[in-house]
């Protein structure tokens, strides 16, 4: 019938992407109720105290910060060895190299070689930069670490869960910079999405009563587990609606869920929690046809409220026209128009466009679809929306 | 750790104060400044850029001119000297300061010669 919701899923990563990259610059939105109360952070910093550290394990993680050379073997052994205290030191190092006062892709960066232990050629590829820049991005980032003190620790309490959202903005990052990429043949870009479930798995383990970071985890697998199918032979997207959902791993999808249960059972809603209930909504439906669209409608309702985002409000709106009819997502997509806010961007004239094929206004549609053409500048949409325009097109 | 804490804000919008504003601007510097005690090393407020000269010094010539070095929105007018523990410590401390409130504050640690 439509391809409507993969344009949709596609604009949500979009949208929280770049909530990602205004709230570490912007600062983090004061989201009501979202965030861990005083007892349960109480409690997950008692647990990461326990964990007794030794002064030479200390010592050697140090090295993050001394060390100007950005290919020392150390760094690796400490994150690759396992005894006690290790665990705790590694939650460190995640908030030393997650810090604000370190620009979002030193973050990435530093993460990725220092908690996943990619060698720095294959980070540089990984994100398409010349080798020597990603060198010297690691090298600036460890000597800011060092020359402005940026602590090794895990933060207090009050700098605690704004902290906690700058490491799982940079491992959500990290995961879409994979995803994104999968209908390319860059594999070493999809293996950041394996890197990037690690350390958020690693994460939940290091900060069990977080559950954001549990939601993260769940939305991650519940999206990785459709990855197989969401592009054919020949490297087209295949939209949600037609992908084989034999293809989807089940497994993944069963453990997403079940972080997802368990983070739900914290009663402490936020952003990631809301996105991976909408991506186990999808997950869990046996056919296109059996989606809950309602519920998925209420969702982004909830996740509107978290992260006031005109994309997320585009997304909301989809939902809306697959659970109420056409006309409803119409008339959500006018409201959208009128802001002005998305303006320029071409998934909005793409959904009206999509919206009045469905209710066989051809020559509307055409419009639309041409206007969404104008506007895009992906090679895969731009064949999507092509095959679109000449259906309505013959239709008329 | 030694940091400088550069305040800068948007200069006209003080010098358009009224002395009452003025006064109560002051008052929550004496008040921060009590707050954070001793680990304030150093600092001063600085006159506005009107009152700023300039001097290069080419071919061993020295060239004085009127203003600040570079034309911006919001100019540096003042700053503290301040001892921390660390960057996080220090961004606490920059968080406390008044002109934080409008303008912004840059935390730059101090190259230990």
């Amino acid at each position: 019938m439509t391809g409507d919701w993969d344009v949709a899923e596609e604009c949500t990563q979009d949208a929280f992407a770049r909530a990602l990259e205004t709230w570490p610059r912007d600062g983090v939105p004061r989201s009501p109720g979202a965030w861990l109360t005083t007892a349960a952070r109480n409690l997950a910093l008692d647990r990461l105290r326990r964990a007794a550290v030794g002064a030479s394990k200390l010592q050697q993680v140090a090295t993050l910060a001394t060390e100007d050379d950005s290919d020392d073997a150390e760094e690796r052994d400490v994150i690759d060895v396992d005894d006690s205290g290790v665990e705790d030191d590694r939650l460190r190092l995640i908030f030393t190299c997650c810090h604000p006062a370190l620009g979002l892709e030193a973050r990435v960066a530093l993460t990725l070689r220092t908690l996943a232990g990619l060698t720095t050629p294959e980070i540089a590829r990984a994100f398409l930069v010349p080798e020597p820049t990603m060198a010297q991005r690691l090298v600036r980032a460890k000597r800011k670490i060092r020359n402005a003190a940026i602590p090794y620790r895990v933060p207090p309490a009050h700098l605690l869960p704004e902290r906690t959202t700058a490491v799982l903005a940079v491992l959500y990052l990290l995961f879409n910079e994979g995803y994104a990429a999968s209908s390319g043949a860059d594999l070493v870009r999809v293996d950041l999405c394996a890197e990037a479930i690690r350390l958020a798995r690693t994460l939940t383990e290091l900060m069990p009563d977080e559950p954001e970071a549990l939601g993260l985890l769940a939305l991650m697998l519940l999206h990785d587990a459709r990855r197989a199918s969401r592009v054919d032979e020949i490297g087209e997207l295949i939209t949600l609606e037609d992908q084989d959902r034999t293809r989807w791993d089940r497994e993944a999808i069963e453990d997403g869920v079940d972080r997802l249960d368990a983070a739900l059972r914290r009663e402490q809603p936020g952003p990631y929690q809301v996105q991976a209930a909408i991506a186990a909504c999808h997950a869990t439906a046996t056919t296109a046809a059996a989606t809950d669209w309602v519920e998925i409608a209420a969702l982004y309702g909830a996740l509107a409220r978290m992260i006031p985002s005109p994309v997320v409000e585009l997304n909301r709106a989809v939902a809306i026209a697959m659970a109420d009819g056409p006309e409803a997502g119409l008339r959500a997509v006018g409201v959208i128009e009128e802001s002005g806010d998305l303006d320029g961007y071409h998934l909005l004239p793409a959904t009206r466009a999509d919206l009045l094929r469905r209710l066989g206004r051809h020559d509307e549609a055409a419009t639309a679809y041409r206007q969404a053409l104008d506007l895009t500048t992906s090679d895969a949409e731009r064949r999507y929306l092509q095959r679109r325009l000449d259906e309505v097109e013959t239709a008329r | 750790m030694r940091y400088a804490l550069l305040i800068c804000t948007d200069e006209s919008a003080e010098m358009a104060m009224s002395p009452e504003e003025g006064q109560a601007q002051y008052a929550k510097y004496m008040t921060f400044q009590e707050e954070v005690g001793a680990a304030i090393l150093n600092g001063a407020r600085l006159r506005p850029t009107t009152d700023a000269t300039t001097v290069r010094v080419r071919d061993g010539e020295v060239l004085a001119s009127d203003g600040p070095f570079a034309e911006t929105k919001e100019q540096m007018g003042g700053f503290y000297l301040v001892e921390a523990k660390d960057l996080d410590e220090a961004i606490d401390i920059a968080s406390k300061i008044p002109g934080a409130q409008q303008g912004s504050i840059e935390v730059r640690p101090i190259w230990d010669m």
